[in-house]
């Protein structure tokens, strides 16, 4: 079954992922450098709705709690700090992410990647999670550290909106945050300047709209979920640089070229699928592997939009750029929005881009992101009718991850999938089995 | 004469079925599946063949199923068990719908359509409450046969509320209730009920539309077979076959490719311009 699929072993590296690599590694190194030699002041957020925009504006140097933990579990090097924050007290229900981020921070901070340094300021830009509200009030605590809730409301208006009071509420508080990083510095904010990072926010989600529209091409020019996962750490650390620009344009590129040559990350695309919930970031490769040996590829996923959902035409706003990044966090990531508006986004997905099914990747880690998700299962499958998968492991801890379920699951989704396409193409596949 | 088997890898036993051209079993075989994954299979294999008398190079066409479907190295393909459940299910009982198969360590429901295929299916997750394994637990910590305990369990006049469906809980549960004076047929009465309560609300996921087939090693339990239809209010098909479906389907399923691949050969010897090398793979392909 497809198994001559699994024998040629895919090598999914492009242009964009080794331009990726440089860029991030020189990141990493500017992280590492203010933590050994104290070049640069670090400001911890979190990726849901982030407001670099005002971060990159003071020289400041964005680090993502979220990143670290991720790139600790890509590294396989997570699971020691996740049961150093056991031992702690931190329970085996708690969010990984949180217990390798503790288990990091309360030692030496020194990983593969990168040295990770103390925080000058711990900003909280998320907080509808509420074990994310704690994990960083813990590290305030731990190194006495300046802390500011940036409170974000949900939005809890049908129509999806929020209102204009909401704008208001956001954009008051970031005004504070200015304040804070004004006295960090010791310098003011240079409005001319922010505006020049918000015009190349907007930029950039222009191209990164640009990008996701692509795999809407049959084949795909590339997977929506693992590739784009590529895509996400440069838009969260280098948005507003020109450097994240020059990222963007070169992926694009790449992509279109993709495009016109009619090639896609597999010798063959045999099925496309929309993926809800985050990657199991200890076993990425093993994970994507699974689908490959199928030529089933993602061409949209719900993850890549936790930090920002740019593709159904949300902009920056250089002229107003506060109202804007408000809007940003308030309205344009998939965190902050309502489960049936996920419903919608994943919807649009399945229909615009031509895909053949739904895959659900739910976390133990996240049961804020996960809880409703079998609700989810039962409306594709049983009102669009719409096949859906519904598997479980974990974004950070690998404890969670059983290959041979998973592996189970996916291998008789995928048949019946097959079954489903021999049956439509009628006698001229040679009959069904 | 062309035969064709199929062979079951599950974690607790090996199953093997051997099929001639009419579709008509005419071997079972029924081994541990123990460490030795490949032994096991191989075992099962040659245990089929000895039943049957049929020689091994008689065998067109073999395919794996179950967790160690890979480990039948002398397979030609691997099929999941999901859909060779389906696939014997329907063989079994044609008006087949849904499916509900309990194994050592898996609870599934299937939802199937008219020709045998894979609508929808559910299974449990990370949890091994529900399987045979909660079972097996509960009878070791009764001290009895796992083979016993469901007719015990038709016995139960007043059956315990059990708290826990943890397979590694189950035991200090019992404890606790043996320490109370609860009889053991009314215990065991408790352990089928909370798992037949489990199974159904997991198989509701995929819709329960009659005619529903019971498959799977658990199938032999006639207590667990009364649990179910009780909660469920209707009658479920079980054969003697039950325990052996998933071979079942992969045999079908190996049958269909054999007989496939025969007539694709005599096609290509009848036409010297195709590759032949190629025929053959594009065949593995259609016929999924």
């Amino acid at each position: 079954m497809a198994e001559t699929a699994a024998a040629e072993k895919t090598q999914y590296q492009g242009q964009m992922h080794l331009l990726q690599k440089e860029m991030m590694g020189r990141y990493f190194e500017r992280v590492t450098r203010a933590a050994e030699k104290s070049e640069g002041k670090a400001v911890y957020m979190l990726i849901s709705g982030n407001p670099v925009e005002l971060i990159q504006a003071f020289d400041l140097i964005p680090v993502y709690p979220e990143i670290d933990a991720l790139q600790l579990a890509v590294k396989k090097s997570a699971l020691p700090f996740i049961l150093k924050a056991e031992e702690l007290g931190y329970s085996m229900d708690n969010c990984a992410y949180v217990k390798a981020d503790v288990g990091l921070f309360l030692g030496d901070r020194k990983t593969p990647f990168a040295t990770i340094p103390l925080p000058s300021l711990i900003l909280c830009n998320y907080v509808g999670c509420n074990v994310y509200l704690q994990w960083f009030e813990h590290l305030a605590e731990y190194c006495d550290g300046q802390l500011y809730n940036l409170d974000i409301p949900f939005l809890r208006d049908p129509s999806g909106q929020p209102s204009p009071e909401d704008i208001t509420y956001v954009v008051r508080q970031l005004e504070e945050v200015i304040e804070i990083c004004e006295r960090l510095t010791g310098k003011k904010l240079d409005y001319a300047r922010l505006k020049g990072i918000v015009s190349r926010s907007s930029e950039t989600g222009e191209m990164w709209s640009r990008i996701k529209a692509l795999t809407k091409n049959i084949p795909s020019p590339f997977d929506a979920y693992f590739d784009s996962v590529t895509m996400m750490a440069p838009l969260y650390c280098l948005r507003g640089t020109e450097e994240g620009v020059r990222f963007f344009e070169t992926a694009l590129k790449e992509m279109e070229e993709k495009v016109r040559m009619g090639v896609g990350p597999l010798p063959e695309e045999r099925f496309r699928f929309v993926i809800e919930g985050p990657p199991p970031w200890p076993y990425l490769r093993t994970f994507r592997d699974l689908f490959s040996k199928w030529g089933a590829v993602a061409v949209a996923s719900t993850y890549s939009t936790v930090g920002g959902l740019w593709e159904f035409g949300f902009r920056h706003d250089a002229n107003h750029p506060l109202e804007s990044i408000a809007q940003h966090m308030l309205q344009w990531n998939v965190t902050n929005r309502n489960f049936l508006q996920r419903y919608q986004q994943i919807r649009r997905y399945v229909e615009e881009w031509h895909a053949d099914a739904l895959v659900i990747h739910s976390v133990k880690s996240c049961r804020l992101f996960s809880a409703g998700q079998g609700d989810m299962r039962e409306y594709f499958t049983k009102e669009l009718n719409v096949p859906t998968l519904l598997i479980e492991s974990d974004i950070e801890d690998p404890r969670y991850f059983s290959e041979a379920q998973l592996k189970n699951r996916i291998d008789a989704f995928f048949e019946s999938l097959e079954h489903k396409k021999i049956v439509r193409a009628g006698g001229e596949a040679g009959g069904a089995a | 004469m062309i035969y064709a088997a199929g062979i079951d890898v599950g974690s607790t036993q090996t199953k093997g079925i051997i099929l001639n051209d009419k579709f008509e079993i005419i071997a079972r075989a029924l081994t541990d599946t123990g460490a030795y994954v490949t032994r096991a299979a191989e075992r099962c294999f040659v245990e089929a063949l000895q039943a049957s008398a049929v020689k091994r190079e008689d065998v067109t066409y073999v395919v794996g199923t179950g967790y160690g479907r890979y480990k039948v190295t002398f397979g030609d393909a691997q099929i999941t068990e999901i859909s060779c459940h389906a696939r014997g299910a329907s063989y079994l009982f044609p008006n087949t719908r849904t499916v509900i198969d309990m194994g050592g360590q898996d609870a599934k429901g299937i939802k199937i359509g008219i020709d045998g295929d894979v609508k929808d299916f559910v299974m449990n997750d990370k949890c091994a409450a529900g399987t045979g394994r909660f079972l097996a637990s509960a009878a070791e910590a009764l001290g009895m046969g796992l083979g016993d305990i469901g007719e015990i369990s038709l016995k139960a006049k007043n059956p315990v509320r059990l708290t826990t469906v943890c397979t590694v809980f189950v035991e200090s549960d019992i404890m606790s209730y043996l320490a109370q004076g609860k009889k053991t047929k009314d215990i065991l009465g408790g352990v089928h009920s909370a798992i037949a309560a489990r199974t159904i609300s997991l198989i509701r996921r995929v819709g329960i539309e009659p005619e529903v087939t019971f498959t799977g090693g658990v199938s032999l339990n006639i207590g667990m077979v009364r649990a179910l239809e009780q909660k469920l209010g209707m009658k479920l098909n079980v054969s003697p076959d039950s325990h052996f479906v998933g071979a079942l389907g992969a045999s079908i399923f190996a049958l269909e490719r054999a007989t496939k691949a025969v007539s694709s050969f005599e096609s290509q010897v009848s036409s010297p311009t195709r590759n032949p090398k190629l025929e053959t793979r594009n065949l593995d392909r259609e016929v999924t």
